[in-house]
């Protein structure tokens, strides 16, 4: 009888038709154990969101008032697929300050630079394909490449970025056993986790690497104009036609546009627009107009002045908060710029099985293996000062502190050298993380 | 009549939680009912003290959801509200007195020893845990005494591994509980009490695919097969029945609860209860609901009518 009415199910009736892309889309306690970071009672030391407080709302208003009322039916129409002229025409400008030569031409606006990255790696990546990065590496590039089916191998890196050594010896490694190296990714100012920037001669070294095994950079500079204590490092691309470079105004300017841009050689510029136009049909037309509007009527160049000073200020709240609060055997980066401080725990620790006594403690913070798409960073910390201010930071770090000595505590108490682990290592873009 | 369902919160389940809440005033408006959803915040108090006759469905898993706190801010605010009072909620909440309770009620339950962190700091590991392999038998099963979704659940094969899963467990909070491993068909057995005495609903059995009803497996729609009813004799899944129906009424609860059973050689044996089942779209209970034949909406329409009228 009971036979009849039995109900068998999986609770997703399309559970047999998803593409083997999806396959690491899946829920995790880790990703759960997130969801409190948005609540103020939680210091989260998380998320990379810019701080855009300081940005004189008002008069943006008043030229966007002013931007729809004379071009409303333009900039609320479709667009070109590769970008409006005007925008591509300033961003030479923005690049400029970098050192990069470019022509408008070879620029495609992308929403934000993660679809830069998307359809980069949409154009080179067949499954299986190899992409180099950075130890450790961006959360949101690595869940696009592992998207795209294709094999992230990380590279050894040291508190100047690349080792350009190890980066030769991993692109002939892998070249020896058959597989295929599309290309590197680095982010060489003030990394996103790590906050490490590449020296110039670092950087010629990683390049140099790159062009002997035939392998393409693409460098990722999102933050590139937020430096902190000296002038910034001249990009790559300043030096390296063949470089491609993706850049962001979500920084710089305001992240809600979701406006960056991919500056490629000719070729490579052809094909990204093809991708683009399949993918959007054009870029975000009236974001473009806005961008376009604020640094043609705006002081930007002061406006990230004033951004640099707030960072700055919570930056060094960072440091300090580190130095007075973490216990022995704990280290941690001396990022110049960007958002970011990367942190080393005491040996044995585990950064993700230190998540709930996060939560219970009220601070949130990101495990180091986030930044692998190998399971590496058991021991790491990603820790950002972008978002809280400075007295929100110290109270922050205390906290994230007195996790670190609890859970060595009771390490201690079993005569654990190790911490158990909630494994999470499917890496994949979350605004909460970027 | 106005709906508050409260959901969120600040515990580990946090997620799990918003979606139970979504899911539940989503079901209550599409019958008609008006619902605010809400978050545990410092306006929660001037919420329900402005709202006109409200009548709470608390949708909080872990911490102040299901350990009683909340319902005790309810009982003194005079809201009704969905659900069992806050002595049972943390009687059944807390794993380290509902399995006693369960127990001296005279069901079966795994044989359990709840530790705090600071009792194995102040006397020693080493020899408490030997002590509790020798009391418990491996394998064995570690949890946080008080938190729910698996969140810090491991299963120890052997005594190496004891160490790493205490570790593991004290995470979520001070207290962990080392119970026997049970082995046989899980299954979670829903009891719906909508004014005609607890009844069970049919049990659904848990079939996961990767072998281990993990948060995972749990929450990821398609990770996880569901029978319901479960493929068991008819015998068994009465007896299952009579065991949810029994530690319902020994704990105290009232309207609506889930048990965790697992099915060992034929008897149903007790490994834990929810005073706040989840409702989420992987979630047990609302397959029970299915399977009797009974709406979402429908049944906690008749709890919120059913808490009102109880004042």
């Amino acid at each position: 009888m009971t036979e009849l009415h039995r109900h068998d199910t999986r609770l997703d009736r399309f559970v047999d038709s998803y593409s083997e892309r999806t396959n690491g889309m899946r829920v995790s306690a880790v990703r759960a154990l997130f969801a409190v970071a948005n609540r103020p009672e939680i210091v989260s030391l998380a998320g990379g969101m810019p701080n855009i407080k300081d940005l004189p709302l008002p008069e943006i208003a008043g030229s966007l008032e002013q931007m729809i009322a004379t071009n409303g039916m333009q900039v609320m129409q479709y667009g070109s697929g590769q970008g409006e002229p005007e925008l591509r025409e300033r961003i030479i400008d923005v690049m400029a300050l970098e050192g990069i030569h470019a022509h408008p031409d070879d620029i495609t606006i992308t929403a934000g630079s993660q679809q830069g990255l998307d359809l980069v790696t949409r154009i080179f990546c067949n499954p299986g394909d190899v992409i180099l990065a950075e130890s450790p590496s961006y959360v949101g590039a690595l869940g696009t490449f592992l998207s795209y089916q294709a094999e992230v191998v990380h590279v050894p890196s040291d508190e100047n970025g690349i080792d350009p050594v190890a980066l030769r010896e991993t692109a002939a490694r892998l070249k020896a056993e058959g597989k295929r190296v599309k290309f590197l990714y680095t982010i060489p100012n003030y990394n996103n986790p790590s906050g490490v920037t590449q020296p110039w001669e670092r950087r010629l070294e990683v390049l140099a690497a790159c062009e002997a095994e035939g392998v393409i950079v693409v460098e990722d500079n999102p933050y590139g104009l937020l430096s902190l204590d000296a002038d910034p490092v001249p990009a790559m691309r300043s030096v390296e036609e063949n470089v491609v470079y993706l850049g962001s105004f979500s920084k710089t300017f305001a992240p809600g546009f979701r406006v960056g841009w991919v500056l490629a050689p000719h070729a490579v510029r052809e094909k990204l627009v093809l991708a683009q136009e399949s993918a959007t049909l054009c870029p975000p037309v009236f974001s473009q107009f806005a961008i376009a509007n604020y640094l043609a009527n705006h002081d930007w160049k002061g406006q990230i002045t004033v951004f640099k000073d707030m960072y700055r200020e919570r930056r060094d709240a960072m440091l300090r908060a580190l130095a007075d609060e973490m216990p022995a055997g704990t280290t941690w980066t001396h990022p110049a710029g960007g958002f970011f401080v990367w942190v080393t725990l005491p040996e044995g620790l585990d950064s993700q099985a230190m998540l709930p006594r996060g939560v219970n403690a009220r601070v949130a913070f990101v495990p180091g293996p986030a930044f692998y798409a190998d399971g590496q960073g058991a021991r790491n910390v990603r820790l950002s000062f972008c978002f809280p201010p400075p007295d929100r930071i110290e109270v922050g770090v205390r906290r994230f502190a007195e996790v670190v000595r609890r859970e060595l505590e009771v390490m201690n108490t079993f005569g654990v050298h190790h911490s158990p682990t909630l494994h999470d290592n499917r890496p994949g873009p979350s605004a909460n993380l970027a | 009549m106005t709906i508050i369902v409260i959901a969120g919160g600040l515990s580990h389940e946090r997620d799990v939680s918003l979606r139970s809440g979504r899911r539940v005033a989503q079901a209550l408006r599409d019958i008609g009912r008006e619902v605010v959803e809400t978050d545990v915040n410092a306006d929660l108090v001037g919420l329900l003290q402005r709202t006109p006759n409200p009548v709470v469905v608390p949708m909080l898993h872990g911490g102040l959801g299901e350990d009683g706190a909340l319902r005790e801010v309810l009982g003194v605010l005079g809201v009704p509200f969905v659900g069992p009072g806050g002595a049972a909620s943390r009687l059944t909440f807390d794993k380290s007195v509902a399995t006693p309770v369960i127990r001296a009620a005279g069901i079966e339950t795994p044989r359990q020893v709840a530790l705090p962190h600071d009792i194995f700091r102040d006397l020693g590991a080493q020899a408490l845990m030997d002590g509790l392999g020798g009391q418990v038998g491996y394998p064995l099963i570690v949890k946080p005494a008080r938190s729910g979704s698996a969140l810090g659940v491991t299963k120890v094969t052997e005594p190496g591994e004891l160490p790493s899963a205490l570790v593991a467990a004290y995470a979520y909070g001070p207290v962990a509980v080392v119970e026997s491993y049970v082995d046989g068909v899980e299954i979670a057995v829903t009891v719906l009490d909508d004014g005609d005495g607890p009844v069970a609903l049919p049990a659904v059995e848990i079939r996961p695919l990767s072998g281990v009803y993990d948060y995972e497996s749990r929450y990821t729609a398609g990770a996880t097969r569901f029978v319901t009813p479960a493929e068991l004799p008819d015998d068994v899944l009465d007896a299952a029945g009579e065991l949810a129906v029994a530690a319902h009424k020994a704990l105290g609860l009232r309207h609506l609860s889930r048990f965790d059973l697992i099915v060992s050689d034929g008897r149903p044996v007790f490994i834990e209860g929810n005073v706040a089942p989840g409702m989420t779209e992987t979630s047990l209970a609302p397959l029970a609901f299915e399977a009797a034949d009974r709406e979402l909406g429908e049944v906690f329409a008749k709890l919120v009518d059913l808490a009102q009228s109880a004042g």
